[in-house]
């Protein structure tokens, strides 16, 4: 066991040493890891705001009922009364005709249109927050609500946050297409670099080989060699995109000034920063893996 | 206690050269012997199936009862480690000095650094090297090379030292050098198999002496 740590510290000092053996192709093997790392974090980053952002405006969708304009306020009673009884909701407001026309004629441009109007055309309506989620639930609610006596018309009101949120889901699909396609472009810049050091190395390979090292040994540095550039690139990658949240949201501020809503692009939550980090290290222990492995078979006896 | 069982052994290479034929030959605990032949004769595939550098065509190779030419690519390692090896072209490090390449097998085995360090220092100055620990291998001559080749077999003691033609490029004071200290070694219980072509060395050592020729034995 302690020979094992020792070993593993050699391997990781070894590591370590190539890396600042030749300090300028190896920044810049790790800036084109940062940079084609930093495409999709970048991305995620964006979509995980949207996403934090749409839920605050939509807290929960929403039901409208509007009841027919000859419903009175015993029609009124009875339907308050019917989704009391309704298990599953998540609460009800009542939106009665004239307060509603009060709403209309504050809202700045309508009041015109309001103080037009001969009668108050407004029906009653009730709000209701459905404790469900999906949309095929909501539809059925809907659909129940709608067939009431005394109800003209039922709407879902989370249209627009569904829309948004479909348009976040293939987000978040077109980020990990592109993930996927960097991740491979990570492999093969981890496992060309390790494949040009394995040349340079080669004598001490055939050597170390002959003379009784495990296949575990000769791979062991270029392994944390891997490891290091993509963890270093993912670093850089972190950097990167910290930097851009830094320039746009000084872009942002003035238009959400301007807007009067607090609105700034956060970066990664530590854990998932950390979680980016070690799948690069995984990455570029897996290229260098894949490089090692097809050099040291050539080396096994026929 | 290390022998060595050839039993019935061909080599074919790829292309169709056949380097050894039907070659039995049994090394036994503590021998020195001595592969002599012309070049191409086979010697060096012969050591080399030893360690499983190369595998039999037909026949088998058992070291310490182990039938290593049937050996898993991941036992070969363990096994080479029971050897000494000693190259013509010494295979040498050149990016580190005397010291850090005999260090190596021991390295490779995973011995303690500081009690490696004081076997290192032995194995140089075994070979009369101590003085040039520091030196790159570049530096040092053909004789010294080989004497640092020959301190790297030796530091982790190994039960066999297996040597391809060890003096093959040095003139003949370095050669009888170095067959000294080949024979010290036997002398203290290491089994030594040497090949070579060069017969002033075998006529001083007086060892058992191997023939082979056209990759048969004639002993």
């Amino acid at each position: 066991m302690k020979t094992w740590a020792a070993a593993h510290r050699r391997a990781c000092a070894s590591a370590f040493s190539r890396l600042w053996a030749s300090p300028l192709a190896n920044l810049l093997n790790i800036s084109v890891i940062g940079i084609a790392l930093a495409l999709p974090l970048g991305f995620y980053v964006v979509l995980a705001n949207l996403q934090g952002l749409a839920r605050d405006f939509t807290p929960q969708p929403e039901i409208s009922i509007f009841l027919a304009a000859d419903a009175n306020a015993s029609d009124v009673r009875l339907i308050e009364q019917r989704l009391k009884a309704r298990a599953g909701l998540a609460g009800f407001r009542f939106v009665p005709r004239m307060q509603a026309l009060e709403t209309l004629k504050s809202r700045s441009g309508l009041a015109d249109v309001a103080a037009g109007l001969s009668g108050n055309p407004l029906p009653d309506a009730f709000v209701i927050t459905a404790g469900a989620n999906d949309a095929a639930a909501l539809e059925i609610l809907r659909a129940e609500f709608a067939a009431w006596p005394k109800v003209a018309e039922a709407h879902v009101d989370s249209d627009w946050a569904r829309r948004l949120d479909s348009l976040l889901a293939i987000g978040r699909y077109a980020v990990m297409m592109l993930a996927a396609a960097l991740a491979l472009a990570l492999i093969a810049i981890t496992f060309n670099t390790i494949r040009l050091q394995i040349l340079t190395q080669r004598d001490e390979i055939e050597v170390t080989k002959l003379i009784g090292a495990t296949d575990g040994w000769i791979q062991r540095p270029f392994l944390y060699f891997g490891g290091l550039i993509g963890i270093a690139g993912g670093i850089t990658a972190w950097l990167l995109t910290a930097l851009s949240l830094l320039i746009f949201n000084s872009q942002l501020r003035p238009l959400a000034a301007l807007y009067g809503v607090p609105l700034e692009l956060v970066h990664l939550p530590w854990a998932d920063s950390l979680f980016a980090l070690l799948f690069a290290a995984g990455l570029g222990w897996f290229g260098a893996w894949l490089s090692v492995r097809r050099h040291l078979s050539a080396h096994n006896p026929h | 206690m290390t022998q060595i069982v050839l039993s019935g052994v061909s080599k074919r290479y790829p292309g169709g050269h056949d380097a050894l034929a039907n070659v039995s030959l049994t090394v036994e605990t503590g021998e020195l012997v001595f592969i002599t032949g012309h070049s191409g004769a086979g010697k060096s595939t012969l050591l080399k199936l030893m360690v499983a550098i190369e595998r039999p065509t037909t026949g088998s190779v058992i070291v310490n009862g182990q039938n290593i030419g049937s050996l898993r690519a991941r036992g070969i390692p363990f096994l080479r480690r029971n050897f000494g090896l000693v190259f013509q072209d010494h295979k040498l490090l050149f990016d580190r000095n005397a010291f850090e390449n005999v260090m190596l097998p021991l390295d490779i085995s995973g011995f303690d650094r500081r009690e490696g360090a004081r076997r290192a220092r032995a194995a140089l100055d075994k070979v009369g090297l101590l003085h040039k620990e520091k030196a790159r291998p570049i530096t040092l001559s053909g004789g010294e090379q080989q004497r640092l080749c020959i301190a790297r077999a030796i530091v982790h003691r190994p039960a066999v030292l297996l040597a391809d033609e060890p003096t093959g490029n040095l003139d003949a004071e370095y050669a009888t050098e170095i067959g000294t200290l080949f024979s010290d070694f036997n002398q203290v219980g290491v089994t030594v198999v040497l090949a070579t072509h060069d017969a002033q060395l075998a006529a001083r050592l007086n060892p058992r002496v191997v023939t082979i020729r056209g990759g048969r034995l004639v002993e």
